[in-house]
């Protein structure tokens, strides 16, 4: 006991204590909110904000400002949050090669080590979406549930079957086929161009969680009557009918009249 | 003669028997004796039909086995097949039976792909088939009734397909049918009551399933089965066309037999075009309703678009502004009992065009008739570039289709090329007036350019590829005479010249019969006429001693 | 010496004008002399085409039992894998046993059956005789009934069955009701909560973040007994919020939204497909059926497309407890225009 009184007054005893109550507040008010909020399980050390600063000064501050606060070339990413520096960055789209209707997804131009810092920076200005917690990008969720929300919030502009859908003006809604559980639930939380913003109060994280189930299930699945021509409904089933199909059948009316040698 | 009723004939063997029992009833002999040497010419395109009829009967057959699980009823029930990303959810009994087709009959996919497929490959070969007869001029006197039954047959074979669509009641389908009501609502005076009496109500109600199928699998089929029976009827009647060649013309018909060598290609063919149509629906997916969803109003997917042959009015519907430079297309009349609308924005692209291709296909054969003053019968079909003007109306028209058919597509043209959605509709708008025109003109002259280069195979032979020097040291290119028979197809043709204004009885000459002579000259004033004997001759005898020193080297050659 | 290798036609008259004609024309040769095919000169070509039929009718064989193994060989498990190869066998087999068929005859017709054309004689299809003849029946048979003298009879029966067929199409009139004023209101009334679709939870002012966009139904729709879908189909309403600075409310419509939360009918003015394509930047929405392009900045007018009318607008405050509500039903009917609507 007497050695514990004595290292109560250790000069780095306060710092302990401390240390102690952030961490058990942090942690109770991390349990407490881990229903409703996109539990933050990636964290971010200091180190990584720093190197984030400076790849961000490197390759972003030219459109998005010094300190992310935009410019006439380049959104403000104040508050936009870890997840959408994770889905700009991670499908390639961010650093954007030039002035488009859309940035293109393309291959990502950094690491996964670059693009924590970069986010873990962007993070760092003010509060925004992080990066899901992998309970909600496991695909476990109900596919059947998942698929009316599919139906209602994403099909009018990715197609009932995610093969993507044409916009306004030169700009569209991409294909979902291959495009990885965590960076789907970033888009939908983030809204990340022209896509609306489906918050957590608007689709639940586990609705979410079916929603991405739903994709991974038909992905998986194929077609069961055999190659989707694509997916894209009545256009590419009238042109393999009129190609292919009559195609073959004139082949063969050519042969069934043509004389035998 | 008195026994006549009483046959001496025996037969020797059992069938032979049985056969003659029912021939004494029904009276097959004369039948055959009709029809089984009748000849037909064997060309491949005069398949289409025979195409159109076979996916007909495929459809037949697959349409049979898909009602004996198909239930169109719009009740709402809870999926509980085997499909697990729709296990649960809450759809019409419509939709959840198209699904136990697809996922829990064995075949039952199989047979739904096969009998969508046949279903875009019968309206494709109908269209080919009309398309065939139109640029050969097949459709002249006499064949002119069938003509209308094969337009007919078009129009109906659309009606099927369409009422087949949306049968299965998924979301696709049913967006497709909420177009339709509003296509229908902006009908006026009557448009409301019209869509209220189809929907049994405020769409989508719960009778419009049961009722397409009752049309789709009744009345539809029953009326093109005596549509086709009217017009093969009339094919006995006519004897088929031929296309025009030596030995051939309006009062033979070459050919072979119906028996055995034509029965047994077209006998055949049937199998085959069985076979590619399994060959489609064993690898390839057609309609995946399990991707739609059950119909809802709420929910739509993007690229929601009709089966193909629907495609020209959704695209029509596309093209047309609602707006035109600041001018509203839609119009609230002010009448005695209250304000009037009339959505031109929607009934003019549903009804315009499908209306003006529909009425100029009809009345086509009148009005070339008229024009022509032709009143003899055609047995021998024209080569397309040997009536070039009925073949660049044709292409104008084929275009006019096909922008409004493109149009309808123009969201993936926009996403699969790259480029804007809005820049699509413009174009596309701007092709809508000057594609046909472009189409004629060019096919005008690739129709006479054609025909020059007949007359100069017909005069001077085929080019040889063969470059010979002649002692002199003159180069020329070898070129070797085409056979008389092989000439005659190329020769053998009418080049009708305009017919000028004839005066009537009273001795006047009518504003008709000025219209009449008018276009008569817009038809044949270009012309590139047949080679004649004569001009064979001269192009012997004068300046073409190279050919004939040519066919002299050639044999030096062999 | 005359180039014809372009095909220009070089002084021969080739395009003539019109006022020409051609006094002569090639005669008909007559058909070409029949050429023997190998299988009717060799018998041992002959002997092979046999066999290739025989072994393509074999094909056929194979193909119908590929089938048979596919249909009870196959078992059906739950998974789309099975399911598709199962359907590819099924297919192929069909394919194969219906090729092999077709195949084989038709090569049996090409290569072995006779190959001579035949020409045959067209008759008229009409002969004068026959015309007479039909033309003197109908004259007797219309004497004989007398109806030309007879007008009183001829007159009745044209009165009588031109009302005939009436009855038949006045038996179609209950294929549905009369649309009385069923297009002009909606489900939407005073204080109606919005709710979000399929689930059917109200929705918070504050869960509508800038950016964000919300499918809505009415409150209650879910727990009809009748008429659901019809009532969602007026109903259906998309729910968004912007910057309060970018809308432009017209007079007296200023306090149809919630600070910069507004609500508009998600069905088409058009033909009736559901609005729903939200750009939350551009605030574009697109109709994907007919690419009628809406903006919300402007009250939803039409910028492009064939769409003429602005998408209703549905008045929304927030009640006591900070849920969104309907401030009344749409001020005017939603979705495609229609005769009555005004």
């Amino acid at each position: 006991m007497k050695a514990l009184s004595q290292k109560r007054r250790h000069p780095l005893a306060a710092v302990a204590l401390l240390l102690l109550g952030l961490i058990l507040t942090g942690g109770l008010y991390a349990a407490a909110t881990a229903p409703t909020a996109k539990a933050d399980t990636t964290t971010y050390t200091a180190a990584d904000t720093e190197e984030g600063s400076k790849l961000f000064i490197a390759n972003c501050a030219t459109c998005h400002g010094m300190g992310a606060v935009g410019s006439p070339s380049g959104p403000s990413l104040v508050g936009v949050g870890a997840a959408s520096v994770d889905f700009q960055v991670g499908t390639g789209r961010m650093p954007m090669e030039n002035q488009g209707p859309q940035a293109e997804q393309k291959p990502a131009q950094f690491n996964e080590e670059q693009t924590k810092q970069l986010a873990a920076y962007v993070a760092s200005l003010a509060p925004g979406p992080a990066v899901p917690a992998e309970e909600y990008t496991d695909g476990g969720g109900n596919a059947a549930e998942g698929g009316e929300l599919f139906r209602v919030n994403c099909a009018m502009c990715h197609n009932a079957a995610a093969a993507g859908g044409a916009l306004t003006r030169g700009k569209y809604a991409p294909a979902l086929a291959g495009v990885s559980n965590e960076h789907i639930y970033e888009a939908m939380v983030t809204g990340p161009q022209n896509m609306p913003v489906f918050n957590d109060a608007n689709i639940t994280p586990e609705g979410k969680r079916d929603i991405i189930t739903f994709l991974n299930t038909i992905e998986n699945n194929g077609s069961p009557g055999g190659a989707d021509l694509g997916a894209l409904g009545p256009v590419s089933e009238g042109l393999f009918a009129w190609v292919a199909g009559l195609g073959v059948i004139i082949a063969f009316t050519i042969w069934l009249t043509s004389r035998t040698s | 003669m008195s026994t006549a009723t009483e046959s001496t004939y025996r037969p020797a063997t059992k069938v032979g028997r049985v056969t003659d029992f029912v021939d004494q009833r029904v009276g097959g002999s004369p039948i055959l004796r009709e029809f089984g040497r009748k000849v037909f010419p064997d060309h491949w395109s005069f398949m289409f039909g025979e195409v159109a009829l076979y996916t007909f009967v495929i459809l037949l057959l697959t349409g049979t086995f898909l009602t004996f699980f198909f239930d169109p009823s719009m009740a709402e029930t809870t999926y509980a097949g085997s499909y697990v990303p729709l296990k649960g959810v809450d759809m019409s009994v419509a939709y959840s039976s198209s699904l136990n087709i697809s996922f829990d009959i064995r075949g039952g996919l199989f047979m739904r792909q096969v009998h969508h497929w046949s279903a875009l490959l019968f309206v494709a070969s109908v269209a080919v088939h009309m398309l065939r007869v139109f640029f050969t001029g097949a459709f002249r006197k006499p064949r002119e009734l069938n003509w209308v039954v094969g337009g007919t047959l078009v129009i109906l074979s659309l009606a099927a397909g369409f009422t087949g669509y949306s049968l299965p009641d998924d979301l696709l389908s049913g967006n497709g049918l909420r177009i339709i009501d509003g296509v229908v609502k902006s009908i006026p005076i009557v448009g409301s009551y019209i869509s209220f009496f189809l929907f049994g109500g405020e769409f989508p109600g719960s009778a419009i399933i049961g009722r397409l199928y009752v049309l789709h699998i009744l009345l539809i089929p029953a009326i093109i089965l005596l549509m086709i029976a009217i017009h093969l009827f009339m094919v006995v009647v006519h004897k088929h066309t031929q296309y025009p060649g030596p030995g051939r013309n309006d009062g033979n018909v070459v050919g072979y037999p119906l028996g055995p060598v034509y029965a047994a290609k077209a006998g055949g063919f049937f199998f085959i075009v069985f076979g590619v149509v399994a060959l489609m629906a064993a690898a390839f997916t057609i309609n995946p309703i399990w991707n739609y969803g059950p119909y809802d109003p709420s929910p739509v997917s993007a690229g929601t678009q009709p089966d193909w042959y629907i495609g020209w009015v959704d695209g029509a519907l596309r093209l047309m502004p609602g707006w035109l430079f600041g001018f509203p297309l839609e119009w609230h009349i002010p009448l005695p009992w209250g304000v009037n609308t009339l959505s031109l924005n929607v009934l003019l692209p549903a009804l315009v065009p499908a209306g003006i291709v529909f009425t100029v296909l009809f009345a086509y054969p009148w009005i070339e008739r008229w024009i022509t003053k032709d009143d003899r019968e055609h047995h021998v079909l024209d080569r397309p570039r040997n009536a070039p003007t009925r073949t660049a109306i044709g292409m104008a028209g084929f275009t006019f289709y096909c922008v409004m058919w493109a149009a309808a597509s123009s969201d993936l043209v926009a996403t699969h090329f790259h480029v804007s959605l809005n820049d699509v509709t413009y174009w596309l708008r701007a092709l809508f007036f000057i594609g046909p025109v472009i189409a004629y003109a060019v096919t005008k002259r690739i129709a006479l350019a054609l025909q020059r280069k007949d007359r100069e195979i017909a005069l001077h032979g085929r080019e040889t590829g063969r470059i010979v020097r002649l002692p002199h040291g003159e180069f020329i290119e070898v070129h070797a005479q085409v056979d008389d028979y092989k000439r005659y197809k190329l020769v053998g043709f009418e080049s009708p010249e305009p017919l000028p204004e004839i005066v009537n009885s009273d001795g006047k000459v009518t504003q008709a019969e000025k219209l009449r002579a008018r276009l008569s000259r817009v038809f044949f004033e270009d012309r590139v006429a047949p080679a004649t004997p004569a001009e064979l001759e001269a192009s012997h005898a004068h300046g073409d001693h190279e050919i004939a020193e040519s066919e002299n080297l050639k044999e030096v050659a062999h | 010496m005359a180039d014809h290798s372009d095909g220009t036609p070089a002084g021969s008259h080739a395009v003539a004008r019109a006022g020409r004609s051609d006094v002569e024309k090639f005669q008909d040769p007559g058909l070409a002399p029949h050429r023997l095919r190998l299988a009717d000169t060799d018998p041992r070509a002959a002997k092979r085409a046999e066999r290739q039929v025989a072994i393509l009718f074999g094909v056929s064989v194979v193909g119908t039992l590929l089938f048979f193994i596919a249909y009870f060989g196959v078992r059906l498990d739950d998974t789309i894998a099975t399911l598709r190869l199962q359907n590819l066998l099924l297919g192929l087999g069909v394919a194969f046993a219906m090729l092999g068929i077709g195949t084989g005859i038709v090569h049996w017709a090409r290569a072995l059956m006779p190959d001579h054309e035949v020409s045959e004689e067209r008759h008229e299809i009409r002969t004068e005789r026959d015309r007479v003849a039909a033309q003197r029946i109908v004259e007797d048979v219309l004497e004989e009934t007398g109806i030309k003298r007879r007008p009183l009879i001829r007159n009745t029966l044209i009165g009588a069955l031109a009302l005939a067929p009436l009855p038949a199409i006045a038996v179609f009139r209950d294929l549905g009701p009369l649309p009385g004023n069923a297009l002009r209101h909606t489900m939407w009334k005073e204080g109606t909560r919005l709710v979000r679709d399929p689930t059917g939870t109200p929705i918070k002012a504050s869960d509508v973040t800038i950016g964000s966009a919300f499918h809505v139904i009415p409150d209650g729709l879910n727990e009809l007994e009748h008429g659901k879908l019809e009532e969602k189909a007026k109903a259906v309403v998309l729910l968004m919020r912007l910057n309060p600075e970018s809308l432009n409310p017209s007079p007296g419509r200023e306090n149809w939204g919630y600070n910069g939360i507004v609500a508009y009918s998600k069905i088409c003015t058009h033909v009736g497909c559901p609005v729903a394509l939200y750009e939350q930047q551009t605030h574009h929405l697109l109709c994907p059926c007919h690419q009628s392009t809406f903006d919300l900045t402007q009250e939803c007018k039409v910028i492009f497309g064939p769409a003429n009318r602005p998408l209703p607008q549905l008045p929304i405050k927030v009640d006591s407890e900070g849920y969104l509500v309907a401030q009344s039903d749409f001020h005017e009917p939603v979705g495609p225009s229609f005769w009555e609507r005004g």
